[in-house]
């Protein structure tokens, strides 16, 4: 079509969620029509995110900071860590700004079927901020998915011996729900109304 | 509950499924009958619109075998109205669907989560296969059940496979050295919750058809009253134990049988060990010692009831998929089934090899035949009325 450096980027582009090799071809199109307003601008941002961006060693959360921007904020409660399955539900959960406490990304949830087990999750540093001290309550905002719903029952088991309050978000978040799809007002409904796990 | 406008057929498009391509078919009318030739495509149609609900359709068929040819993409796009509104509901494979798996549209878009189209549409059927389901094993029986009571509750089917999951999840686990014994006891806990969510709406559903046969048994020439009977342990402990009871005795006796569980391979305990039982409420005849013919008559009984119940509680019944109806049934029976149908305030599909048996309906139903081409493709004629 136009040479092996257009069809790479079609084909990396396909490979991103939401995007088929449909929407990648009109995507790239985009971009190359106005290579200085959008390729340019784009490859220069993808570029600085790659080298900035890391994994918060305390949370999980990505940030350009280590620890992250929320672990460091001091206006923010630190008594409480919100659990979730992955960054975009803790993006969700500030989107929606309901949560004023720290969070804590797991990196997914138990799969039996999928072959996830307990030591493919990102347990250990949420653990050593328990034994830390200080903190007063762990909320499990975990999908309404079966692997959601096991691990919390799972992760609850876990943080009993820490003798810290353990709740879960529960209405509004309907089965089969994952928390990143949710609009704001049901995310922020279901974490007012969690309920002791 | 006031009466809600019946959901209605508007347009049916089928693309690359089965014997059709290209196919549209407007205004089909509340009740249709598709007549015509075996192999002409009758059940191929009923199947399509089986597909709209969540599940493996009237043929219980995998996804492969449903694309034309056995190859290829293919689709289900279905207008229905639903007094001044309506709805688009499609179904099929696409370039980009993940293998082994069919997406659905609603209004064009993915449903917002898994129950979104059972709170549309509906649909129970009937097949020729399933004047077996008395004989076979209690699976067929099972999911004729589960039909029934996702026609109630549109979140059933979403607790059905989330039980199924946390099972396999759980037999999984066991098949391995030395399972995480907590992961185990979430799981265990995953499935008594979804267990006796299933458990309770299945045996509110029996309960309910029950009184409501009881109280109304129907005309003494119509369809033999029948009773419903659900055999499950956990049904049972819920008679006399609240739920939360139950789910923690589901829960240890999981805890207690995982030795026996993983040598198995298998669970002993759970949802997906019920069986459903019909007898015939007056002779207290089991369903199984009856003949072909009296089996029919029993489960149209029990569909027509299920039907009324539903128009009754929430002003709505389900689309209802007959397929070859009137096979086995006697002349009386059929004049029954026929005069119950034209009554019924919801989409009716009805299939047979030919118009005559179902004359009763004409003025009532718009008649169609089903024919195949020399080129394999099936195509639908109106045809008017019975002939």
């Amino acid at each position: 079509m136009g040479g092996p450096e257009i069809e790479r980027l079609i084909e990396l582009l396909s490979r991103l969620p939401g995007l088929g090799p449909r929407s990648a071809r009109r995507a790239a199109l985009t971009l190359l029509r106005q290579p200085q307003t959008r390729l340019l601008p784009l490859a220069d941002a993808m570029q600085r995110a790659g080298q900035s961006v890391r994994t918060c060693s305390r949370c999980g959360n990505l940030d350009s900071r280590d620890p992250c921007s929320i672990c460091t904020d001091d206006h923010r409660d630190g008594s409480v860590i919100c659990v979730v399955e992955g960054v975009g539900d803790l993006w969700a959960l500030e989107r929606a700004a309901v949560h004023r406490g720290l969070y804590h990304v797991l990196g997914g949830t138990l799969s039996a079927l999928a072959g996830i087990g307990p030591e493919d999750l990102n347990l250990r540093p949420l653990l050593s901020r328990l034994e830390e001290g200080g903190v007063r309550e762990v909320i499990l905002a975990l999908g309404a998915t079966v692997d959601g719903a096991t691990t919390a029952h799972w992760l609850a088991d876990r943080l009993q011996p820490f003798g810290v309050t353990v709740s879960r978000v529960a209405q509004g978040v309907p089965m089969g729900g994952a928390l990143d799809v949710l609009d704001d007002g049901t995310l922020a409904a279901a974490l007012m109304a969690r309920r002791a796990g | 509950m006031s009466a809600s406008p019946p959901v209605l057929l508007r347009r049916l498009s089928l693309g690359g499924f089965r014997s059709y391509d290209g196919f549209a078919w407007s205004d089909p009318g509340r009740v249709s009958v598709i007549t015509g030739p075996n192999g002409s495509g009758k059940t191929n149609l009923l199947e399509a619109l089986s597909l709209l609900v969540p599940g493996r359709g009237l043929r219980g068929a995998r996804l492969a075998e449903l694309p034309r040819g056995g190859a290829g993409h293919w689709g289900v796009a279905a207008r229905f109205s639903h007094g001044e509104d309506g709805f688009d509901l499609s179904t099929g494979t696409t370039a980009e669907t993940a293998p082994g798996r069919r997406v659905f549209r609603l209004d064009g878009q993915p449903p917002r989560h898994r129950g979104a189209i059972a709170e549309r549409l509906s649909a129970v059927w009937l097949t020729p296969q399933m004047d077996r389901l008395f004989t076979e094993g209690p699976g067929g029986r099972r999911r004729f059940l589960d039909r029934l009571v996702l026609a109630a509750e549109p979140g059933h089917a979403t607790e059905v496979a989330a039980h199924d999951e946390a099972m396999r999840s759980r037999n999984r686990l066991l098949g391995q050295e030395q399972p995480d014994r907590a992961w185990l006891a979430a799981l265990e806990a995953s499935m008594a919750r979804h267990a006796v969510a299933v458990t309770a709406a299945r045996r509110g559903l029996v309960s309910r058809m029950n009184r409501r046969l009881q109280d109304d048994p129907g005309d003494a020439d119509g369809f033999p009253p029948v009773r419903l009977r659900l055999e499950c342990p956990i049904a049972t402990r819920l008679d006399e134990h609240p739920a939360v009871a139950v789910e923690d005795w589901l829960r240890s006796i999981l805890a207690e049988s995982r030795a026996i569980d993983a040598r198995a391979g298998s669970a002993r305990h759970g949802a997906h060990r019920a069986d459903l039982f019909l007898s015939d409420a007056r002779s207290g005849q089991d369903a199984a010692l009856a003949s072909t013919g009296q089996q029919k008559a029993m489960l149209i009984g029990a569909v027509l009831a299920h039907a009324s119940l539903l128009a009754e509680l929430a002003g709505e019944a389900p689309m209802l998929l007959l397929d070859e109806p009137l096979v086995h049934l006697d002349a009386h029976h059929r004049l029954t089934l026929l005069r119950a149908l034209a009554a019924m305030p919801s989409q009716v599909l009805l299939t047979g090899t030919d118009p005559e048996g179902f004359a009763p309906l004409a003025g009532v139903a718009a008649f169609f035949r089903a024919r195949q081409g020399p080129d394999g493709l099936s195509t639908l004629e109106a045809t008017g009325a019975a002939e």
